[in-house]
């Protein structure tokens, strides 16, 4: 059975009908890839997964739970961790008063440890960690966001555009530190304008076109599919 | 031509017209001549005369600093400064001789001439722009006409009423005294007298630039010191009344005013301990920075413990009269310290702060009354009083920000706004006056009673409300650096970001607001007893703005902050009762100035101190 199940959802901005009867699967253990164009309603989907937004009609499943009129704070415990659009981190709190947010809802002992294991992860932000993140660089608040959002212990990571505003050096290690998360069993959700990237590390890919799934493959096919080429890849 | 061109000259030129407007505006609305009723130095200077020194001693001193930035000679900042401080006296000069009936005509000759200059200007600009003659003309031609309907119908209203005051009402006898350093009788010899002081003073102030850091500090440590005690003089014969014998009193004060040898006294020692302050004290305080974490505590713990014994002593140190402001300034710190938790720390924008306020008073009076609107005439005491009246600010806070909990930033303070507007309208109204008393309040509310004793004078009072500051000053510290703190301060940055975390924002900002509104309750209930009458006009949208500029002007989430702040805006004007007409003039003006000039607030917390260095958007902007 999939760990999250979108079926049909359509998602409105008041009278704006953003998404209009999206619908995808996402397996334990997978990486997938939502991409499309600006204003195709990635993002959209996204913080209606997350519980930012409420679907009017349609269904959001995660792990065999009807979620779609879950109150998003309610999710994060549920597993479910979110990487917003823009990295969103504290920029008046410091990196590690940060990760600590990032584990707002956990009580258990091991947030030290896991603490040493974000930084371990990105040794940049030990260096940091006093500093106010508002004070790094976009890489390492991209890095930041990614930690923090770790910190939750979540089955199901949401990432909406992580190479947004990076140099294409740092695109490359960001990818590669999403890879590594997915090996240990992070299911990932990667949202990305930069199809290219995404689709070289995703299992699956779903191209959204204003506000509906309009192709649906593996990554690889995806890759050599034509419109996807023209369009996505920029390849004639 | 070209030296007036120069960017140096222009600047000396903005500056002194601004300071010289700055006197004349402070003369035109009568504050330069209310100010000189009170003496700064006996027989030798008046605070208002100290303003027109002031003024250009100032604005010399900060033109050196523009001339030097521009890489400007010594002698060319002595010169500016002499600038500064003609350009100052330039504008009420004009004034003066307007003014006087011997030459009155030069203003007449100024109105009539004005239209004709200023269209020959303006048409002769045109054409240099290559105008046409003819468009030239008809600019000349329209120009005049306007700006001669202006100052022709001002010349008909002067001839007719014979003097100034019918359009500037404070450009008096009185005004003329000050302004002339008490030559009224010789026009031209206080006109000099005023051009002489004005040059001297703006000489000074260059000079003052010019001299090495350590005499520079001290003199200004000195200066300031000696200005401050002078103009606060009542204050501080209050003071020293309580701890000194009489004798002595007369030998430093004439009456509230600084005898001329004590003065000279307080500038020699002030500017002496700032000329060591100056040499030592980065060497102290760098020493200090350096000490072992427990040295460095303990000498932070001796401090805290002085500081806490000064508090329980002020009311024996300061005397009666300085006791009442004390309540009165502890009552907006508790406010203060409580509207913080939901600006400061949560980021909320609330506008309608007096409803708490009001709700502690009202319920305090209602329940502790033995008037004839006391409901239970005496059962119950200010101290069984004082949790409820914290609950039912509590229980408020929370009603009112139910409905408001999906708005965000601007939104939010509006409907706050309206709430606070509401409560005044309830509290006034028909519909509760049975209960309340409408516009006549609720009267003969009893003083709190401690072990056997009436709390009625404000020395004892003062206790009550230092009492209820340390708790909350310890709450809210607790606060700041709890898990609770994080989520609102997780919520200031980015509501949905919060979301994302886990936080439930909802219940987190009902939180905020409701513990916001606790001490308001208290402050309220301790307001209606040291008071012992509550009446609605006391419940305005004045208090919540002012517990709102106490905030920003002190530091915003800052704790030291806010008691200064309220220091500053609460204490300050309550010594200055006798200037109170120019209050919100001096409030308006304080709060630009500080928003130009000082952001961050007084004493900034470390994260405000940060966004201003490092152009992060302040907090109140993060909130929307």
């Amino acid at each position: 059975m999939a760990l999250l199940e979108v079926k049909d959802i359509h998602t409105y901005y008041g009278n704006i009908h953003a998404l209009k009867g999206v619908s995808f699967e996402v397996d334990s253990g997978e990486i997938i890839a939502l991409i499309g164009s600006n204003g195709a309603g990635k993002t959209t989907t996204l913080r209606t997964i997350s519980g930012l937004m409420a679907p009017r009609e349609g269904s959001v499943t995660y792990d065999g739970e009807e979620i779609s009129r879950m109150r998003a704070d309610l999710l994060v415990s549920k597993g479910i961790s979110m990487v917003p659009e823009g990295r969103g981190v504290f920029a008046k709190l410091t990196v590690e008063e940060n990760l600590d947010m990032g584990a707002y809802i956990r009580r258990d002992g091991a947030i030290k440890d896991d603490l040493k294991s974000a930084y371990s992860l990105f040794p940049r932000l030990e260096e940091r960690r006093k500093q106010f993140a508002g004070t790094l660089s976009g890489g390492e608040q991209q890095m930041l966001a990614i930690a923090r959002a770790l910190m939750s212990k979540p089955r199901l990571l949401l990432l909406d555009e992580p190479s947004m505003g990076l140099a294409p050096v740092l695109v490359d290690g960001v990818f590669e530190t999403v890879q590594r998360i997915a090996s240990e069993g992070v299911t990932i959700l990667l949202v990305e304008q930069n199809a290219h990237m995404a689709l070289q590390i995703a299992d699956r890919g779903y191209v959204l076109q204003s506000g509906e799934v309009a192709i649906s493959d593996t990554a690889a096919n995806l890759q050599q599919n034509e419109t996807v080429q023209k369009t996505y890849l920029g390849i004639d | 031509m070209d030296v007036l061109r120069s960017r140096t000259s222009r600047d000396v030129l903005s500056l002194g017209l601004l300071s010289g407007a700055f006197i004349l505006f402070t003369g035109a609305v009568g504050m330069v001549a209310a100010f000189h009723e009170r003496e700064v130095v006996d027989r030798f200077i008046s605070l208002g005369q100290l303003m027109l020194l002031t003024a250009p001693f100032v604005t010399a001193y900060f033109a050196a600093g523009r001339l030097r930035e521009q890489g400007e000679s010594a002698p060319r900042m002595l010169v500016a400064g002499v600038a500064v401080g003609l350009l100052t006296a330039l504008p009420s000069v004009i004034l003066l001789l307007f003014n006087s009936d011997e030459y009155r005509f030069l203003l007449f000759m100024t109105l009539r001439l004005a239209p004709l200059v200023a269209a020959s200007v303006i048409a002769w600009g045109r054409l240099r722009a290559g105008a046409e003659m003819q468009t030239a003309i008809g600019i000349w031609l329209l120009v005049a006409v306007l700006v001669g309907i202006v100052t022709y119908s001002f010349a008909l209203i002067f001839e007719v009423k014979g003097d100034l005051r019918s359009v500037f009402v404070n450009i008096d006898r009185d005004w003329v005294e000050v302004v002339t350093f008490d030559n009224r009788k010789d026009l031209m010899r206080g006109i000099g007298a005023l051009g002489l002081v004005s040059i001297v003073s703006g000489l000074g102030g260059s000079i003052l630039y010019l001299l090495p850091t350590v005499p520079r500090r001290a003199l200004i440590y000195g200066l300031g010191v000696t200005a401050l005690i002078g103009a606060f003089g009542e204050t501080a014969r209050l003071i020293l009344q309580e701890n000194v014998d009489r004798d002595t009193l007369r030998e430093i004060f004439r009456r509230d005013t600084l005898r001329q040898n004590a003065a000279l006294a307080l500038f020699v020692i002030s500017t002496a301990a700032g000329f060591f302050w100056a040499l030592f004290g980065s060497q102290a305080r760098e020493r200090f920075s350096n000490l072992d974490y427990g040295p460095r505590r303990a000498v932070n713990t001796v401090g805290f413990v002085l500081f806490v014994l000064l508090m329980l002593m002020l009311p024996w140190l300061i005397g009666r009269t300085l006791s009442d402001v004390a309540v009165t300034i502890g009552i907006f710190v508790l406010m203060g310290l409580g509207l913080n938790i939901a600006i400061g720390l949560a980021g909320l924008l609330d506008l309608g702060y007096v409803t708490n306020y009001a709700v502690g008073a009202y319920i305090l009076a209602v329940l502790t009354s033995i008037g004839p609107l006391g409901l239970f005439k005496g059962t119950f005491t200010f101290w069984t009083v004082i949790p409820i009246a914290l609950l039912a600010a509590m229980f408020a806070g929370f009603i009112f920000a139910v409905p408001v909990l999906r708005m965000r930033g601007d939104y939010l303070a509006i409907a706050t706004l309206g709430f606070g507007e509401i409560i005044g309208k309830l509290a006034i109204s028909d519909w509760l006056k049975p209960l309340i008393g409408g516009a006549q309040g609720v009267q003969a509310i009893p003083k709190p009673i401690f072990l056997g004793t009436e709390l009625k004078n404000p020395e004892q009072l003062y206790y009550i409300v230092l009492a209820a500051s340390l708790v909350t000053l310890f709450v809210s510290i607790r606060l700041n650096n709890s898990r609770t703190g994080r989520q609102w301060m997780a919520i200031r940055e980015d509501e949905d970001v919060a979301t994302a975390m886990g936080i439930d924002t909802a219940r987190a900002k009902l939180l905020a607001f409701t513990l916001s509104a606790a001490t308001g309750g208290v402050a309220g209930a301790i307001f209606a007893a040291k008071v012992g009458t509550v009446f609605p006009n006391s419940f305005t949208v004045f208090i919540s703005i002012n517990v709102l500029s106490l905030i920003i002007v002190g530091g915003i989430a800052s704790n030291p902050g806010i008691v200064v702040g309220a220091i500053v805006l609460i204490g300050m004007p309550e010594l200055l009762r006798e200037f109170s007409e120019f209050r919100f003039l001096l409030y308006g003006a304080l709060l630009i100035l500080m928003m130009i000039k000082r952001p961050q607030g007084l004493i900034p917390s470390k994260i405000v101190t940060h966004e201003a260095q490092s152009g992060v958007k302040p907090a109140l902007a993060a909130a929307e």
